[in-house]
């Protein structure tokens, strides 16, 4: 299964192992790891699951839809170029080894 | 109460029938047996009272907010199916109805209640539950229901909305007809519907563009008319959504989460302790009692659902409140636990249709939980908890308290 390595704001990091077709989000809270809230549960309406994507895995990221766009404008933390929300990353085999970086709030 | 395996209706053998009436008196006042009885019967139950199927796991509860285009909206999310029945109101342009129609409509009230836009309403809502602190702080003894759950909302959300102050009494008893009217043709309902003119006028009067006070959400929806989105014909009914459904549930939200934090000492203590807990007490609130306890869909497909054949046209009821205390999904569901990882609940439903209004009630919920924890040392019960009967919601009616300040 493909994993991801999620750092957090102090530079420790947690590398998670994700399920059959979950998104970044799922496998981060199925794992219980603190900075990812999704308040929503991964419907893309509340934007509590902000991430920073490194960037050398920006370009291989499902591109944004509106709704997600729209949601990184009011992220607690400031929104950068590599913002994305996890639950619209679904993991596929070719993300395996995704790193992202975790933001100081997500609320 | 008893669930009979003997199979009944063609094609559905498999499916248990329950001799439950969910939107009865006596199942309100205590519905957690029920609820139980109704998860541990089967995946998907019928029940004989209302010729309906019902899901009260949070698989299938989830399954099947999960899936619009085989549940579908559009007939109505209560009983009444609206290809059989005339609503009893204009339909809601959002709530019931389906995509692609409901996609745009849907777009609109997500832009107007975004996580941008309570950034900027953030400081006010703060400001109120300050203010309301200090009233209750003057009180000491009073109702956490009217001078609380309802003074709060109330002192912020019409303002919110740009509704004129007058008439903003219609608004609790408008909420309420609408939430009734999801239930069966029960007493409930019927009285609920008869005394619903006056009510129905005031809204239908507040939603039209010149009623609505420049920089609200009632205007944003309206501005929405010029750009094309939306038509000015659809423009008032999309205003009408946030008063139907804006108020009546944070009260209870809030309600809920005071009633809480009231009865178990030990995580209203843990709340003043970390005050940054308050975001998450509510939302626990919010799985833990549920103030939206159910909502139907309507099949457009014959369909199998956990091994259960459901045929095209039947109303499916689905108990969130039970799904949210799902013993499969949750570890001591019964518990109101503040540091419980409460995402995926489905107090605000889930998919498409989940509450366009989430991010209102949140800050609500938490600005005036945070305010109470701060400033507050001990709330205690005084009086016996009234209940208030809905067929939708779930909440009470007073709630006797005294406060000790911190």
């Amino acid at each position: 299964m493909p994993a991801i390595t999620f750092i957090h704001p102090d530079g420790k990091f947690d590398r998670v192992e994700t399920g059959d077709g979950e998104s970044a989000m799922q496998a981060a809270t199925r794992h219980g790891l603190d900075g990812i809230l999704a308040e929503c549960g991964g419907n893309a309406m509340c934007a509590t699951c902000h991430v920073y994507v490194d960037e050398s895995w920006l370009t291989r990221l499902p591109d944004m839809a509106d709704d997600e766009d729209a949601l990184l404008d009011g992220t607690a933390s400031e929104r950068l170029p590599n913002s994305r929300l996890s639950c619209q990353i679904h993991v596929t085999p070719a993300l395996d080894g995704l790193v992202v970086k975790l933001p100081e709030r997500q609320v | 109460m008893t669930a009979s395996g003997s199979p009944v209706s063609p094609g559905s053998a498999a499916v248990p029938h329950l001799d439950v009436d969910p939107f009865a008196m006596d199942f309100f006042a205590d519905p957690y047996p029920t609820h139980e009885l109704l998860r541990e019967a089967g995946p998907v139950v019928y029940l004989d009272k209302w010729s309906v199927y019902g899901v009260a796991r949070y698989a299938e509860v989830h399954a099947v907010l999960n899936d619009p285009a085989t549940f579908c909206s559009s007939r109505g999310v209560g009983l009444s199916d609206f290809k059989k029945e005339t609503p009893w109101r204009p339909p809601s342009l959002i709530l019931e109805a389906d995509p692609p129609a409901h996609t745009r409509t849907r777009a609109v009230l997500s832009k107007v209640l975004s996580p941008t836009v309570m950034k900027q309403v953030r400081d006010r809502f703060v400001a109120a539950a300050e203010a309301r602190v200090d009233a209750l702080l003057e009180k000491r003894s009073f109702d956490a229901i009217a001078d609380l759950a309802e003074a709060y909302p109330l002192s912020i959300f019409p303002d919110a909305l740009g509704l004129k102050p007058e008439g903003r009494e219609h608004l609790i008893p408008y909420a309420s007809v609408v939430f009734n009217a999801f239930g069966p043709p029960n007493q409930l309902r019927q009285e609920a519907i008869e005394r619903s003119a006056p009510h129905q006028a005031y809204v239908a009067e507040q939603c039209q563009r010149e009623n609505l006070a420049p920089g609200g959400f009632g205007a944003c929806i309206h501005a929405r008319v010029d750009d094309g989105e939306i038509t000015a014909t659809e423009a008032p009914l999309l205003v009408r959504s946030l008063l139907s459904a804006g108020l009546d549930t944070t009260v209870n939200g809030i309600g809920a989460a005071v009633y809480c934090l009231a009865r178990f000492a030990d995580q209203w203590q843990r709340l003043r302790e970390d005050l940054s807990l308050a975001r998450a007490a509510f939302e626990e609130a919010v799985r833990f009692e549920s103030p939206v306890q159910t909502f139907f869909r309507t099949t457009t497909r014959e369909v199998e659902l956990s091994g259960a054949k459901i045929g095209e046209g039947e109303k499916v009821l689905m108990f969130l409140a039970a799904a949210n205390r799902d013993p499969r999904r949750w570890d001591k569901p019964d518990s109101y636990d503040i540091t419980r990882r409460t995402s995926g609940h489905v107090g605000f439903g889930s998919g498409i249709h989940m509450c366009v209004g989430q991010l209102v009630a949140r800050l609500e919920g938490e600005v005036m939980l945070m305010a109470l924890a701060r400033r507050i040392a001990k709330i205690e019960i005084t009086g016996d908890p009234k209940r208030r009967f809905n067929n939708t919601l779930r909440g009470l009616d007073s709630l006797p308290v005294t406060i000790t300040p911190a």
